[in-house]
């Protein structure tokens, strides 16, 4: 995104942009799931999910902001947190070209949006982790951001809502993106100790460093449909125990049958969701929006 | 015991070697051969010296996960005294791999908490390699919160490759446990001294290494991701382990540079698996300094304190907005 759309007023701002990976250019498109061929206007109308099988297709943390917040009144926290490569990190490119290829392909800065707005007139702050940036992976700009944005709770005495939508943590910046765990998770107590609802809402996929700290760690943990998430990779699980892993497994169903999580929501009802959550939480009167 | 040596200490090695036939000689023949081996241990030290002074981060990354290493329960046996070990989760199991329990420091009462690995195959196994399950960090909280109860300052040695990646422990909330045990420590309203005293092996180090003071062993490494796999990730090969080591930035040294961790405690000559004993007095010389420093503070400005330094982590830029 340039310099000029983010200073826009958020109302006339093209939210939404940059290039939506599931939906192919051609008018056309074919479910991966179930093989239906789809058009692509009905299918980007069904907040990317198969009208035939419910497939819940990857989307940008903006067509999520989009999905989840009314258009009145948004406005984007932390723009102005960018990255920064401490390490000098290289393997067969910089990390610092990485950060511009990602910045290049998404149109984000780095892997986590946050939106102030509302969620069907209650107000809300929602922080968002954009996959398509460098695997939605945390290092210490989408820390930083997570931390402004509970700041930003804590003084307008908002909830919080985040999307989780990750591999983890960013390799690239070694230690430093380990320890955004520890800090994403301690601004959490005081959400908790001001009483302020956070509602994790983990989409495919929620792994590693990210699930291993704050995702896993809201008021209400809620799932998209079969979305991918734990702590080890299937892969590196499957190396260490040597066995197949059963039929599921780490899916959202697999994680509500083990009590792991409160519900699994389908994406086109999520909005709805959390205005019913919140206004429950917050004991307001039910939502009109 | 005899030392097992790495591949990079040969030439140390290969000394030892010739003290040891030495000595076997003369117990054969009359001739006075002392100050021959006391010409080679001094020659060993100069060469142990200057082969630790320019280790490369994989050779350190050796040097931490060294089979003889002392652990969590022989830093306890030379620090502690009255150790009296506590088990179990209270709600699924005992875990091994992560052992805590009260302790007295000094005379004083702590709760002492680390991960163990195993010295031979069977207790290895046990031990699960030092890689915890759900159970294992669920121990530790529960253990942390028992010590506030009752105002006792927490103690963590940290030595793990990682949590561990098995089928169970992600039925049962890996993630949950690790991320529960972060939010934790970070209001847990008593000191907590954290050690790196080995391998700090990614999420499953840090669900015990939040705390007030975080220190490592010299030749201790503390990482995101293993060198190992994240040469795997990178190069599709483990066997490139020493270059991602060298990128990564796992060193006490270079972590303490980026101000993650605040003292670095030095091991005796050829690493803590030479002189444990000494390595440990080492240790509790600033587990004492740390301690003293927070007993003075009161709960608010402990907890207000840790949340401050956690809020600093990290390096990013700050643009000016128009």
């Amino acid at each position: 995104m340039s310099w000029l759309q983010k200073l826009l007023p958020p109302k006339i701002q093209r939210v939404g942009a940059g290039p939506k990976k599931n939906v192919p250019e051609g008018l056309w498109s074919k479910c991966p799931a179930c093989a239906a061929v789809l058009y692509a206007t009905d299918l980007e109308k069904n907040a990317n999910v198969c009208p035939k099988c419910g497939h819940h297709n990857r989307i940008s943390a903006r067509e999520r902001l989009e999905l989840l917040l009314d258009d009145e009144g948004r406005f984007e926290l932390g723009v102005e947190v960018a990255p920064l490569d401490a390490l000098k990190f290289k393997d067969s490119k910089r990390y610092s070209e990485r950060l511009a290829d990602a910045e290049k392909a998404t149109g984000e800065t780095d892997a986590l949006v946050v939106m102030q707005g509302a969620v069907k007139t209650v107000p809300a702050m929602a922080a968002v982790f954009e996959f398509d940036f460098m695997g939605g992976s945390m290092g210490s700009v989408v820390g930083e951001r997570f931390v402004r944005a509970v700041d930003a709770c804590l003084e307008q005495n908002l909830p919080l809502i985040c999307i989780t939508s990750t591999g983890g943590a960013r390799m690239q910046e070694g230690l430093l993106s380990l320890m955004q765990m520890a800090k994403t998770t301690a601004a959490l107590t005081r959400l908790s100790s001001q009483r302020l609802p956070f509602i994790s809402v983990l989409a495919d996929p929620t792994m590693g460093g990210v699930s291993a700290s704050f995702a896993m760690l809201g008021d209400v943990v809620i799932a998209e449909p079969k979305a991918l998430i734990g702590f080890a990779g299937p892969r590196v699980i499957e190396q260490t125990v040597r066995q197949t892993l059963p039929e599921g497994f780490q899916r959202a169903e697999f994680l509500l049958e083990k009590g792991a999580i409160d519900m699994i929501v389908d994406r086109r009802q999520l909005r709805d969701k959390l205005a019913s959550l919140l206004t429950l939480l917050l004991r307001l009167p039910v939502a009109t929006g | 015991m005899k030392t097992a040596f790495l591949d990079f200490e040969q030439p140390i090695a290969e000394l030892e070697a010739k003290i040891e036939e030495l000595r076997f000689a003369q117990e054969a023949s009359a001739v006075d051969i002392s100050v021959e081996i006391q010409r080679l241990q001094k020659k060993i030290q100069a060469v142990t010296k200057e082969i630790y002074a320019k280790l490369t981060p994989w050779q350190v990354a050796q040097v931490a996960r060294h089979a003889q290493r002392p652990y969590t329960l022989d830093y306890i046996d030379f620090i502690f005294t009255d150790f009296e070990e506590l088990h179990g989760d209270r709600s699924f199991g005992e875990d091994p791999s992560i052992v805590g329990g009260l302790a007295r420091f000094n005379g004083q009462s702590v709760m002492v908490i680390g991960h163990q690995k195993g010295r031979d195959t069977k207790e290895k196994i046990l031990r699960n390699f030092g890689m915890p399950r759900p159970e294992g960090y669920r121990k530790a909280m529960r253990l942390m919160r028992l010590a506030e109860k009752f105002g006792i300052p927490v103690v963590t040695f940290v030595d793990t490759p990682g949590a561990y990646p098995g089928i169970g422990a992600e039925e049962r909330g890996q993630s949950e446990a690790i991320g529960r045990n972060l939010y934790v420590m970070a209001e847990l309203q008593v000191p907590i001294v954290c050690t790196v005293i080995g391998e700090g092996g990614s999420g499953g180090a840090l669900a015990i290494a939040v705390g007030d003071v975080v220190m490592m062993l010299q030749y201790a490494t503390y990482s995101v991701i293993s060198p190992e796999g994240c040469a795997s990730i990178l190069w599709k090969s483990s066997e490139r382990a020493p270059e991602a080591a060298e990128i990564l930035g796992i060193t006490a040294t270079r972590l303490k540079s980026l101000a993650l961790v605040d003292k670095i405690v030095s091991e005796p000559l050829g690493g803590a698996h030479r002189d444990p004993a000494g390595a440990a007095q080492n240790l509790k010389k600033a587990l004492q300094d740390a301690l003293r420093q927070l007993s003075d503070k009161g709960a608010t400005k402990l907890v207000e304190e840790r949340f401050e330094r956690l809020m600093s982590y990290g390096k990013y830029r700050e643009l000016e907005l128009k």
